[in-house]
């Protein structure tokens, strides 16, 4: 292992210089610095976002190193030669070729076989979509998918409305980018409506397809509660129609018959990358100023991004919820906005997934099963920096600003969506890695790598809500957000997870969830005293009991003086 | 004068009611001298709505054939609607209103025809007098004395009778070290640091002029603060170019020249109009839900009351560090020494003396630092957000400290007695009050309006113990430690409580608030019966001891 000395480690935002004098440790997997008081930081590998070396200072060589989970971490190294190796040594330690040389698998948890096999069968999506109660008179699971032919990044098992043949579902697809034509997301039990998903159609210019328009028709007549159903383009519709140059585009109303067409207007991955960029560019300035931090906030775009992600899931809600109509939400592939924005609105609608295994299920379904590339979003491997985007994040953060606003809704906390957020990145687990399940299956994920979930289920005392309700109202099953734009915060949890003078120095939420376990505890405690109280009474004859009682009560009272 | 003769029409009929996030109510409407009242007689709920007539701000009608509308806006920042049926009434009820929101004299104000229904425990007025706070601070020090130059406000109008000064300046050198500060507000004692001794004074701004006037006895008073050989800090809270622009107008600053031992630094911290804008900025942009994410930002930017928020937190925490860190005293003045130097010399004892972040500490502080110091609350306060005239001594001051505490609360929320509610109704009482204690602008004007002998004031009615239980803060732990807020702009946040209070609906997070409550109220139950059945087991532990023994 190799280790430099005297090394400083600069507080980011701190205005007179602080540093904490240390070493630095390079092991296969982390970066490690211990400071004199012996606290440790371990930075993962494949945490690391970006290295930079500074030009050389009079006290050293300063080595900066940006973290995906939004650590900054300001090293300074006395000599440059060993900046140097270090810097060398990260950029190729944080730069992974292959999928099997990510941390995922070596990581060894001491886990047996039957524990890895029993941890990756937690979330069963099966399971899943008969909670929600299909298989039904109006939807089937289609085998046309179970050898990956007609959409490599779909999942094998999928939902479709009986009425939808196997050759209106190959025409379909064909009809669809990538393959992926429209399946069931969710289905609404009580309104009979589905949040239906699909990318976008080739239909150019004037292009049409019978089978597609078969298939909308099919899913409309799956609901027997509404004649008609939305279509949602969750893109701008400029961009939308851009595509139309390259053969692809949205659903013409006309072709289509009882559909109500509609676009919500979020941006790319790439200005989505963009925006986040701006946003850390301006909250890790130092000395910033309160107009500077609002303009930034503001330039950067990123609050709009979360409001208009938030807005679309709720116009999805209300066409659900309000006018019993199914939906179909598509965007460009439909694999990031359409996540999205499926995703939250089956969290606003749904309050299984407001619980832990639930939200744990809803990422499974409609995040990794329906083949978001976490693998290319997240850049697990070296690759094209292009397809970078943070829309996982916006997710979590979506859902963050939701629990701000119904504080008793959801059983887990804010730790909770940081500690998926750091897992998203940190390659430790099998779950994220991949862009789609095929490749997974490829990869053999499931042998040689192990799942999140268990793990996260152990600790599950961290990350419950201890204001949680789970009937708290039955009105709360449906949440009704309010988009209203100063409802929007920064999450300075999560871009300042690290930087700990900004946070608030005593932490409310921390002590009313130490307290709601202690009082698990003294309740337990008052059960236990009283049961060895009821015994003892039972053999001690009260009057003797009074009697000396009350001498002891002299005793003391006499020793006392 | 008589009430009856502004009030045209005393009652209107068949009045609908609306308010933001609830059902409109229809009901019947009374004028009195003091209080708009809607009533609703609905069977299922009836609802009374009382509004004193010195909270409304500015009102606006609106005609829809003989349907009147009157918008009632608040100095609470609240907003309401009435429909009333009748152009005659409604012209009526509305200029009543006008005509009863701005009434000049101070003794037609509420305050003066207000009988108390509750049981006075203790008389607010005779609380936290300067002789009590002088007898704490002889306890650990015999440098200051009490003086009572200002008896009969003779020497400074707007300082209160009695005030804290070093021993070694008589009255004489203090009068005329008055002549020689603006105003007359000559430098008085604000807090004794009791871990290292060291003091922090405020005054107004040296009046040296153009050309450099200087007073030996103003020296002398403020050096009689320095330990030998150490030196201090002046803390100008107006930026330097405004500091020397002011000697043109006979103000200024120190001169290092005749201040050799003190080293001034210069703060901005904005007053008056500004100020004012920065609010009337901040609730428009609070109130209109239909700004878009990018707008809603740059409005808020452009309010600026942020920047003030960590402007005035920030000179505060430099005030406390000098004291603290550096182990030196302060001088703490603006101009007039009446807005931003009483922000920062409060604020600065609320980071550092854990008897401030109590709640009789903090009534304690807003008598001292702002009341008897003399801010003017009256002319401060007698517009808010939603003012139409363009007066030029209306300013959010207090509001500004009011919202400094609530950040620092936040970061502290287990360090301060009272909660956020406290601060939220000391908002409102300075604006518009039932009691005497924010009337008049200085000790002086107070002592006039004999405000004391007619007039309830605030803190007799808060500090009963049915008031003070909405005001404890469950998570109150004694910390004796000084606290330092982070002023970062990722730190501060928007005070929801008073800016979106009537913006949004709140059910979902009071209700979480009150299970917060509930957990912590259940783990002190809890906690009380495992000791009690504890020291049972113990007792019968004892006895079966003793039973064996026999």
């Amino acid at each position: 292992m190799k280790h430099v000395e005297q090394v400083k480690l600069l507080d980011r935002f701190s205005t007179s210089n602080k540093s904490l004098m240390g070493t630095l440790y390079l092991t296969a997997t982390h970066l490690l610095f211990i400071d004199s008081s012996q606290r440790e930081t371990w930075i993962l590998h494949h945490h690391i976002a970006a290295v930079e070396k500074l030009p050389l200072t009079t006290s050293g060589c300063p080595l900066v190193i940006q973290c995906k989970n939004f650590r900054i971490v300001h090293f300074v190294v006395p000599r440059e030669r060993d900046c140097h190796d270090i810097y060398n040594s990260l950029l190729q330690l944080s730069r992974t070729a292959k999928y099997e040389e990510l941390y995922a698998f070596s990581y060894n948890p001491k886990q047996n076989e039957s524990e890895q096999v029993k941890g990756w069968q937690l979330i069963d999506l099966a399971e899943e979509y008969k909670r929600m109660g299909v298989p039904n008179a109006n939807w089937q699971l289609s085998d046309a998918n179970r050898d990956y032919k007609i959409c490599e990044t779909y999942p094998r098992e999928l939902y479709v409305p009986r009425t939808a043949s196997k050759p209106i579902i190959v025409g379909s697809s064909k009809f669809r980018s990538k393959g992926r034509f429209p399946v069931l997301s969710y289905y609404h039990k009580n309104k009979e409506a589905a949040i239906c998903r699909c990318s976008q159609p080739l239909s150019g210019f004037s292009a049409r397809c019978l089978e597609d328009e078969h298939m909308l028709q099919a899913i409309s007549k799956a609901n027997p509660s509404n004649r008609y159903m939305y279509v949602m383009d969750t893109r701008p519709k400029l961009n939308a129609m851009a595509n139309r140059a390259a053969g692809k585009g949205y659903e013409n109303e006309d072709n289509y018959s009882n559909i109500r067409f509609q676009f919500v207007g979020i941006e790319n991955i790439h200005v989505m990358r963009s925006s986040l960029q701006k946003l850390l560019e301006v909250s890790g300035t130092k000395g910033l100023s309160v107009n500077d931090f609002l303009s930034g906030l503001e330039n950067s775009g990123w609050l709009r991004h979360i409001k208009a992600v938030l807005d679309a899931a709720v116009f999805l809600v209300k066409a659900i919820a309000v006018e019993s109509a199914s939906v179909l939400v598509h965007c460009s592939d439909g694999w990031d906005r359409t996540s999205q924005v499926c995703s939250l609105g089956a969290l606003l609608l749904d309050s299984y997934y407001r619980t832990i295994k639930g939200f744990m299920v809803l990422i499974e379904k409609d995040w990794i099963s329906f083949g978001h590339k976490f693998s290319d979003r997240c850049c697990q491997l070296d690759g094209d920096p292009k397809e970078i985007s943070p829309v996982f994040t916006q997710f979590l953060e979506s859902v963050w600003n939701l629990t701000e606003q119904f504080p008793q809704a959801f059983e887990y906390n804010e730790a909770f969506l940081l500690q998926i957020h750091e897992h998203v990145h940190s390659c430790q687990f099998g779950n994220f890695l991949g862009n789609c399940q095929k490749e997974r299956e490829e990869l053999k994920l499931r042998e040689k790598t192990y799942s999140l979930w268990p793990f996260l289920l152990d600790e599950r005392k961290k990350y419950q809500n201890p204001l949680y309700n789970a009937d708290f109202s039955p009105e709360l099953t449906l949440l009704e957000p309010n988009t209203v734009s100063f409802n929007f915060k920064f999450w300075r949890n999560m871009y300042h997870q690290f930087d700990r003078s900004m946070h608030p120095r005593q932490c409310v939420f921390n002590l009313i969830m130490n307290m709601s376990e202690q009082n698990k505890q003294l309740e337990e405690d008052i059960k236990e005293l009283e049961a060895v109280i009821t015994i003892m009474m039972g053999y001690i004859p009260s009057c003797l009991f009074e009697d000396r009682a009350k001498s002891r009560d002299q005793i003391s009272a006499s020793d006392f003086y | 004068m008589e009430f009856a003769e502004l009030i045209k029409t005393p009652r209107a009929d068949n009045v609908v009611l609306h308010r933001p996030f609830y059902l409109a109510v229809e009901g019947t409407l009374c004028l009195t001298g003091h209080h708009l009242i809607f009533s609703s007689r609905r069977q299922d709920n009836a609802e009374e709505l009382w509004l004193l007539h010195s909270n409304i701000d500015s009102i606006e009608k609106r005609f829809v054939g003989s349907l009147g509308t009157i918008i009632i806006k608040c100095k609470d920042l609240r907003i309401i609607q009435l429909d009333i049926p009748g152009m005659e009434e409604c012209l009526n009820i509305a200029s009543s209103i006008e005509a009863l929101s701005t009434l000049d004299s101070v003794t037609l104000m509420y305050p003066f025809f207000y009988r108390p229904m509750f049981e006075i425990v203790e008389d607010g007025w005779r609380c936290f007098l300067p002789n009590e706070e002088f007898e704490l601070l002889s306890s650990v020090t015999d440098e200051w004395r009490l003086s009572c130059i200002n008896k009969e406000f003779s020497v400074c109008p707007s300082y209160p009778p009695v005030v804290i000064v070093p021993k070694s300046i008589d009255d004489e050198a203090l009068r005329k070290v008055a002549m020689f500060r603006h105003g007359s507000r000559f430098p008085v004692l604000s807090y004794y640091h009791k871990k290292n001794g060291m003091v922090m004074m405020r005054s107004s701004q040296p009046l040296t002029g153009t050309n450099g006037r200087r007073c030996k006895e103003d020296e002398k008073l403020i050096n009689a603060t320095l330990r030998p050989g150490k030196r201090g800090y002046i803390i100008d809270t107006r930026s330097l170019n405004v500091a020397q622009q002011a000697r043109a107008k006979g103000g200024g600053f120190e001169q290092e020249v005749h201040y050799p031992q003190w080293r001034r630094i210069h703060k901005c911290i904005e007053r008056f109009n500004i100020l004012q804008e920065s609010l009337i900025k901040l609730v428009e942009a609070c109130n209109d839900q239909s700004h878009n994410m990018d707008r809603w930002l740059s409005k808020l930017e452009a309010s600026n009351w942020l920047t003030h928020v960590k402007e005035i937190l920030t000179a505060a925490c430099l005030a406390a560090q000098c004291i603290d860190r550096e182990g030196a005293s302060v001088l703490v003045h603006g101009t007039e020494g009446t807005d931003s130097t009483l922000q920062v010399t409060s604020l600065a004892q609320i980071i550092l003396d854990p008897r401030c972040r109590t709640i009789r500490g903090f009534e304690s502080l807003v008598v001292r630092e702002w009341l008897q110091a003399g801010h003017p609350f009256q002319q401060r306060c007698a517009q808010s957000a939603y003012s139409n005239s363009k007066q030029k001594w209306e300013a959010p001051v207090f509001l500004l400290f009011l919202d400094c505490v609530w950040q620092i609360l936040r970061q502290f929320p287990c360090s301060f007695e009272f909660n956020e509610q406290f601060l939220i109704m000391l908002f409102e009482h300075a604006y518009a009050s039932q009691f005497g204690t924010f009337l008049g602008n200085n000790e002086n004007e107070r002592s006039k309006l004999k405000l004391p002998q007619k007039t309830m004031s605030l803190w007799s009615w808060v500090n009963r113990s049915e008031e003070l239980s909405k005001f404890q803060n469950p998570l109150f732990e004694a910390n004796s430690l000084v606290i330092w807020p982070s002023v970062a702009p990722q730190s501060l946040q928007l005070w929801e409580g008073v800016f979106l209070r009537w913006n949004r609906p709140s059910k979902f997070l009071d209700e979480a608030h009150e299970e917060m409550i509930n957990i912590i109220k259940y783990n002190k139950e809890l906690q009380a019966k495992v000791n009690a059945l504890r020291r049972q087991l113990a007792q019968l532990q004892t006895v079966d001891r003793m039973q064996e023994n026999l």
